[in-house]
């Protein structure tokens, strides 16, 4: 028996990997259910990417729903979402907070130089603590988080016009229904 | 045309790679003497046509090829000459064929430097090599061809990626490669015991030197890798636990328990169940860092470009190739436990918790890197874990390592004597203790880290010193080292210098973000910072901002740093700091951004003790693995009487 555990051991590793490469063609990356929807969002204290001497704590966004758009300046997808955050997201007049991720501040500054600012804050988690608090693995992720700090819809990957048709506007909808409309910013 | 002559190379390599492999496997199997004389005729012609593509793509890349279309995607016009030969193995399909060669390299080396060997061993080792070649080789030719053309030919490349343009990666994927890949050979040889049902134990004696040189290579490639990390990401750290790095680390996590676990079989012939077992994993692993770094399976800050195809692929080869070798061990491993008797307390005992420790740490990595995915699989969603998780098991693996090490030499095969033992390592135990009571006095404020570094430190460093000084003692002139030994000192004394670099340089570093005006000067760790200002300089491909700074110990002139942040033509930023080396700290300085309009720049100053000591050691370990493989008692005289743990073949070998 002991000389046949390896091999089972392994052959469970192999299903394991193979499990993997299915997910990654039959599933839309963005499937993947969040353990944190309809929870509290975790708590983070981070610095400004601009003013890093200052720092934004969770609880300072109560009060009004916002996304938080995780990026990095190493993120070849962030730049491709960049546009749509532009042109579809700040229209929308929510809130737009962005989570710069395992990057480099300076990276991130030039990256912001360069392509514009899209965002309304925009703080700094070098080391990827609170990356891994919000169960990030991969960037750009973006949560829809409401008055109360309780996560209420994820996306992974970059947004499309049509997800936020489909998708985001649905829920922020749902979220402005409960509540009575308040001033965005 | 020439790419199309490469990609034919390619093409032939492979038909010589199933060659190699079916023919003297059946040989070995039929007792074929004629096939069984094949096997090296036909590891040198694959050789050759490995080494003519590998040539060829190397010639696309310093001719600016730029109808080739991998050349275009990693190179351009302005990319100095030195660069193109790293620009060769940057992306996936380049260091693929980067991985061919080197596997070639070492089939070449086991071919040539076996002669003594019984050829029908040998036959078998070559061709488990070969399938391993010819595994790769399909994978390139089906998925990954470094050759496709794009046509019409590019009127420029889009560039090498900035942060890849460096000295660091021209030497550091070879090495790396050089070291995982040659764990093949350790791994061939325990197939080819396994197939020819060996029943003595004289292969792991020939395998030894090959895992030693692997291992060493392995150790430099991940300090380069390291070292590279430190002073080209900009922010000071020497280790991410990057699913890319845990991809190289594990196999030397194996790789470092085999290496103590042939020691064993080949001394005393017991522990030959782990020494298959774990010449498996090792190279397994090896392999399954490829498939992790190239499937997409795992997403990492440096992954290479991931295809659902690839991965498939990879994964089948990985499943036949570990899949297949660990049935072949099933069936025909030894089935009784051989080698001579041990006491509990003994040297066999020590290394036996040094090959638990090492393979749970493995495992402990693996289990980390593969957490998204279980995560997934068990419906809970995608969780990544991350330095925390890593730092405090892998610390919590090596507690038992690092008290046991010295221990290590001075316990006696069979039966160690416990009391003796710690008689000689008495000084190193006070030394230890004395030091961190004595840091704690001195700096009141010193993390737990840092006393616990002081202490391992010392203990490590010190108790195998005295194993040195002991063994100068006892034994007669001219038989008191043996090269075995002396390689075994360097790396343990390395391995006590790493810890002093890792465990110091975490608990005391100075990291700071501070604005600088124009000629200011600010004090940090006892230093003077002076702001000279920025100015504009040109590279050969990039320009840079580039700072001054002046930096003075009671207004003696320390150091002069210049800090760039360069603007490389096809728009890509990369901040290049300017570091201050030192024995025992270093000074480490990045430029920031200008801040207002009045000249001032925020600037990131690192003071960093003992940091340099992480890749002494690194190198000290890899200088070990190198002295260790040239004892003479590997290269003694195959003989039919050669009994697996003979004497009679190695008269410089003492017990100790």
């Amino acid at each position: 028996m002991s000389r046949v555990l390896p091999l089972l051991v392994f052959t469970a590793l192999c299903g394991l990997l193979g499990f993997g490469i299915w997910w990654n063609t039959h599933h839309e990356m963005t499937e993947v259910p969040s353990p944190l929807i309809g929870k509290a969002a975790p708590d983070f204290a981070l610095p400004f990417l601009l003013e890093p001497t200052k720092t934004l704590a969770s609880k300072d966004l109560r009060g009004a729903p916002y996304l938080l758009n995780v990026f990095g300046s190493w993120c070849p997808t962030c730049q491709d979402e960049h546009p749509i955050l532009t042109q579809q997201i700040k229209p929308l007049g929510i809130r737009l907070v962005g989570l710069d991720w395992r990057d480099d501040p300076e990276d991130a500054k030039r990256w912001i130089v360069q392509f514009g600012n899209p965002y309304d804050t925009l703080v700094t988690d070098r080391d990827g603590r609170t990356g891994i608090d919000f169960g990030v693995y991969m960037a750009p992720e973006t949560f829809l988080i409401d008055a109360d700090g309780i996560v209420r819809y994820k996306r992974i990957g970059m947004f499309t016009p049509e997800n936020i048709r489909d998708e985001l506007l649905p829920k922020i909808a749902e979220l402005t229904a409960r509540r009575v409309p308040q001033a965005a910013r | 045309m020439l790419p199309e002559l490469g990609q034919f190379a390619l093409i032939l390599a492979l038909l010589l790679a199933f060659v190699q492999c079916a023919l003297p496997l059946y040989g070995a199997w039929r007792n074929n003497a004629a096939l069984i004389a094949l096997a090296r005729p036909v590891v040198a012609g694959q050789c050759v046509f490995v080494v003519l593509a590998f040539g060829i793509l190397t010639y696309a890349f310093l001719a600016q090829d730029f109808s080739v279309a991998y050349v275009a995607q990693n190179s351009n016009s302005t990319l100095p000459w030195y660069y193109r030969f790293p620009a060769v193995w940057g992306a996936h399909e380049g260091s693929l064929l980067l991985w061919v060669l080197i596997l070639n390299f070492w089939t070449v080396a086991v071919a040539a430097l076996s002669r003594r060997l019984p050829d029908v061993l040998i036959a078998r080792v070559l061709g488990v090599l070969g399938f391993v070649s010819f595994g790769f080789l399909l994978f390139t030719i089906l998925t990954s061809n470094p050759f496709l053309r794009h046509l019409p030919a590019l009127a420029d490349g889009s560039d090498l990626n900035p942060i890849l343009q460096d000295p660091g990666l021209i030497m550091h994927p070879p090495m790396l490669y050089t070291g995982y890949v040659g764990f093949s050979v350790a791994f061939a040889f325990a197939i080819a015991a396994l197939l020819g049902g060996e029943l003595d134990v004289s292969w792991v004696r020939w395998a030894r030197p090959w895992t030693n040189v692997a291992w060493a290579f392995l150790t430099f490639g991940i300090t380069l890798g390291s070292w590279w990390a430190y002073y080209v990401l900009g922010w000071g750290g020497w280790w991410f636990w990057d699913p890319v790095e845990n991809a190289s680390f594990m196999p030397w996590l194996v790789g470092t328990a085999l290496l103590h676990s042939q020691a064993v079989t080949e001394k005393r012939g017991s522990f030959r169940a782990w020494t298959l077992l774990l010449s498996i994993f090792a190279f397994s692993l090896s392999l399954l860092g490829t498939f992790l770094v190239r499937s997409g399976v795992l997403t990492s800050v440096h992954a290479f470009a991931s295809d659902p195809r690839r991965g498939l692929f990879i994964l089948v080869f990985l499943g036949t190739v570990v899949g297949g070798s660990l049935l072949i061990y099933a069936l025909r491993a030894p089935k009784i436990a051989g080698g001579k008797a041990f006491a509990i307390l003994s040297r066999e005992t020590l290394l036996l918790i040094n090959n638990l420790m090492f393979t749970c740490a493995a495992a402990m990595v693996l289990l980390g890197t593969l957490y998204p995915l279980i995560g997934d699989a068990l419906g809970v969603g995608r969780i990544s874990v991350g330095p925390p998780y890593f730092g405090f098991m892998f610390a919590l693996l090596m507690i038992p390592v690092v008290l046991l090490m010295p221990f290590g030499p001075l316990f006696r095969w069979a039966t160690g004597d416990w009391r003796a033992a710690l008689r000689v390592l008495r000084p190193a135990l006070i030394l230890a203790i004395v030091a961190a009571a004595a840091a704690k006095l001195l700096i009141p404020d010193l993390p737990l880290r840092g006393l616990v570094g002081v202490a391992a430190t010392l203990w490590v460093g010190i108790g195998i010193a005295l194993y040195a000084l002991k063994r100068w003692r006892d034994a007669p002139a001219g038989r008191r080292y043996t090269p075995e030994m002396l390689g075994m000192i360097a790396a343990h004394f390395g391995v006590a210098l790493f810890f002093a670099g890792v465990l110091i340089t975490e608990a005391t570093s100075i990291e700071r973000d501070l604005r600088f005006a124009p000629q200011e000067t600010q004090r940090i760790g006892g230093l003077d910072f002076a702001f000279r200002g920025v100015a504009r300089v040109q590279g050969p491909n990039y320009r840079a901002d580039e700072g001054t700074l002046e930096v003075r110990h009671d207004d003696r002139l320390v150091t002069t740093l210049h800090p760039q942040k360069r603007q490389y033509t096809a728009q890509q930023m990369q901040s290049k700091s300017d570091i201050d080396p030192g024995l025992f700290r270093d000074l480490y300085v990045a430029l920031g951004e200008p801040v207002g309009t009045d000249g001032a720049w925020s600037i990131r100053v690192y003071v960093k003790p003992f940091v340099r000591w992480i890749w002494l050691g690194g190198i000290l370990m890899m200088l070990g693995g190198f002295t260790a493989a040239c004892d003479r008692r590997f290269r003694a005289r195959f003989s039919v009487e050669d009994a697996p743990a003979a004497t009679a073949a190695s008269p410089a070998r003492v017990p100790a």
